[in-house]
């Protein structure tokens, strides 16, 4: 998100030689037109054409597509599942990563290091890996039935179902929720906490009047990016929900995989910017009460 | 900073949050060396048979082969794009240089399903699905982002004192950018190309919607495979593919540094 844009330090400006420029620039510019403005532009387009029953396309124009997805109840449920799904997401997200990223916060040298390691590690890790190693977790002969079976308990139902799609997005949506929780316990300075603490504050006021309004900025920003992911990702509900779990980006894929109804997928893929839209307007909104 | 001592509160509760992010990458070493012909937890018996079968199945080595070359090819030509990019926007900084920046990086912003279904429509028209130009492009568009702003970064913090130098002592541009800048990249530069690699030899959501059935990646079929059963052979691969993501980890460390790149 935010976080990716190049800090360009302010540097005392050389002559600006406009030609050399714009000759540099014409191939990442064109890259961006190709593969970037005029697809999406496009999709938009798409979203009003005509479909046939049979998938294909007339040629036409049509609101048929936007009309579909605001009165079908399958559609509205699928939004709505989407956005409590990931918004649910993004709760466990954030109590699970808290410990870790002030953990982080507060160790310094070597051991950083290492938590860095572990935290980027899966971070870079494709998502059909991790994916993977939460189907071996959750089958219903996987580790963890095992261990429970083993213990004589009687085993779950983990997987294929939205149970296995929260646990294992929660995890793969970590990382990003550490690192943003990170950069913003910038604000968190030590002596504030120990000046707290020496005035009477016992450790558990100190860490819901102290560190967690202080660090606000950063959990409204982890919380952002994580929704946004959650709401568009793909590969773990489709491989953990089994096809049996329906969100908005499951049924993009299938709409355009497998159904090929490309206006109806361009209609939803539109939708989804429209939630990030609205999830960033609660962002910003957010931020400002909190700053 | 003065250590200030961790609580031991912290430390179990964040012990046991570790243990589940790293769960699912640890798992799969066991599987991988699994005996067994389906998942089975603990494994009956240990071997390395499932190491052996990727090599058999010409599927995932055809893929394989596909997703090296990609990923070689999008790594030398986000160097070629990312690195006169970043040099304008840190050195030249023409007016809107900062708005430049994030139109760069912008592809970033779009959810790669959406990213994907884009691509898909419009290179359906050229006739670039299932193809090698298809999945160039389509890489490249994401892992320029990554490319400019390490380079930018990179550059920004470099000290101008050594180019000047050179430029007073009479060497033209182009030299003192290739004597002298370049040289004093190369951490940047090998942390860029690391971090481009890897994303494109990774990548599954615009891929998939990118691939046909003559031509597909490693990651596309592992998703494939997967999709239809859960044999211990994607668990070997993915051994692999986490022995990879570390050395790149280990390399962004060593040139680039984990906290500059990563935490903003």
């Amino acid at each position: 998100m935010t976080a990716i844009a190049p800090t360009l330090e302010a540097a005392p400006a050389r002559r600006v030689k406009i030609p050399l420029a714009v000759i540099l620039l014409i191939p990442i510019t064109l890259i961006n037109l190709i593969g970037f403005v005029a697809p999406v532009i496009n999709l938009l387009s798409f979203s009003f054409r005509e479909v046939q029953a049979t998938g294909a396309m007339t040629g036409g124009s049509s609101i048929a597509s936007w009309v579909a997805i605001v009165t079908d109840p399958f559609y509205i449920e699928l939004l709505v599942n989407s956005i409590l799904t990931s918004l649910l997401i993004v709760v466990l997200t954030l109590v699970c990563s808290f410990p870790i990223a002030l953990l982080l916060h507060r160790t310094t040298g070597f051991a950083r290091t290492v938590l860095l390691f572990v935290v980027i590690t899966p971070l870079l890790t494709s998502a059909v890996v991790r994916t993977y190693g939460w189907i071996a977790l959750l089958l219903d002969g996987g580790v963890i039935n095992s261990l429970l079976s083993l213990a004589g308990l009687p085993t779950l139902k983990l997987i294929f179902n939205s149970t296995g799609v929260v646990i294992g997005l929660t995890e793969i949506l970590m990382p990003y929720m550490i690192l943003s929780l990170l950069a913003g316990f910038r604000r968190l300075d030590p002596r504030v906490e120990e000046a707290a603490l020496t005035l009477g504050a016992n450790p558990f006021q100190t860490f819901w009047r102290i560190i967690v309004p202080l660090t606000l900025p950063g959990v409204a920003l982890g919380s952002l990016l994580c929704f946004v992911l959650a709401v568009s990702s793909f590969i773990t509900p489709k491989l953990l929900g089994g096809g049996r779990v329906f969100l908005l980006a499951t049924e993009i894929y299938d709409q355009a995989m497998v159904t090929l109804n490309w206006p109806l997928a361009s209609t939803l893929a539109i939708m989804i910017l429209i939630v990030f839209g609205g999830a960033l307007f609660l962002y910003l909104r957010a931020l400002r009460a909190i700053a | 900073m003065e250590d200030r001592p961790i609580s031991l509160t912290l430390r179990i509760v964040a012990g046991i949050m570790l243990l589940f992010l790293l769960a699912p990458v640890l798992i799969v070493v066991p599987i991988s060396f699994s005996a067994d012909t389906y998942m089975a937890f603990p494994p009956s018996g240990w071997s390395v048979k499932w190491y052996v079968a990727i090599f058999q199945d010409p599927k995932m080595i055809n893929a394989f082969w596909v997703s090296l070359a990609l990923a070689v090819l999008t790594t030398v030509l986000s160097l070629a794009i990312g690195l006169p990019a970043a040099y304008v926007l840190v050195r030249l900084r023409p007016r809107g240089s900062e708005a430049m920046a994030s139109f760069f990086t912008a592809p970033l912003l779009l959810p790669s399903i959406v990213l994907g279904l884009a691509l898909l429509v419009v290179f359906a028209t050229f006739g670039l699905l299932g193809t090698f130009q298809g999945f160039l492009a389509a890489h490249l568009v994401i892992t320029l982002p990554y490319a400019v702003r390490v380079l930018s970064t990179a550059l920004s913090t470099l000290p101008r004192a050594v180019e000047e130098a050179a430029t007073t002592l009479g060497a033209p541009p182009l030299s003192v950018f290739f004597r002298v800048t370049l040289p004093m990249m190369r951490n940047a530069i090998v942390a860029t190309s690391a971090l481009a690699f890897l994303v494109s030899f990774d990548e599954v959501v615009l891929s998939l919607f990118m691939s046909g059935p003559r031509i597909s990646t490693l990651p596309v079929e592992m998703y494939h495979h997967v999709e239809n059963e859960a044999d211990p052979m994607v668990a070997a691969i993915s051994v692999l593919l986490i022995v990879l993501t570390f050395a790149v980890v280990v390399v962004v460390d060593r040139t680039a540094g984990l906290s500059r790149t990563f935490v903003k």
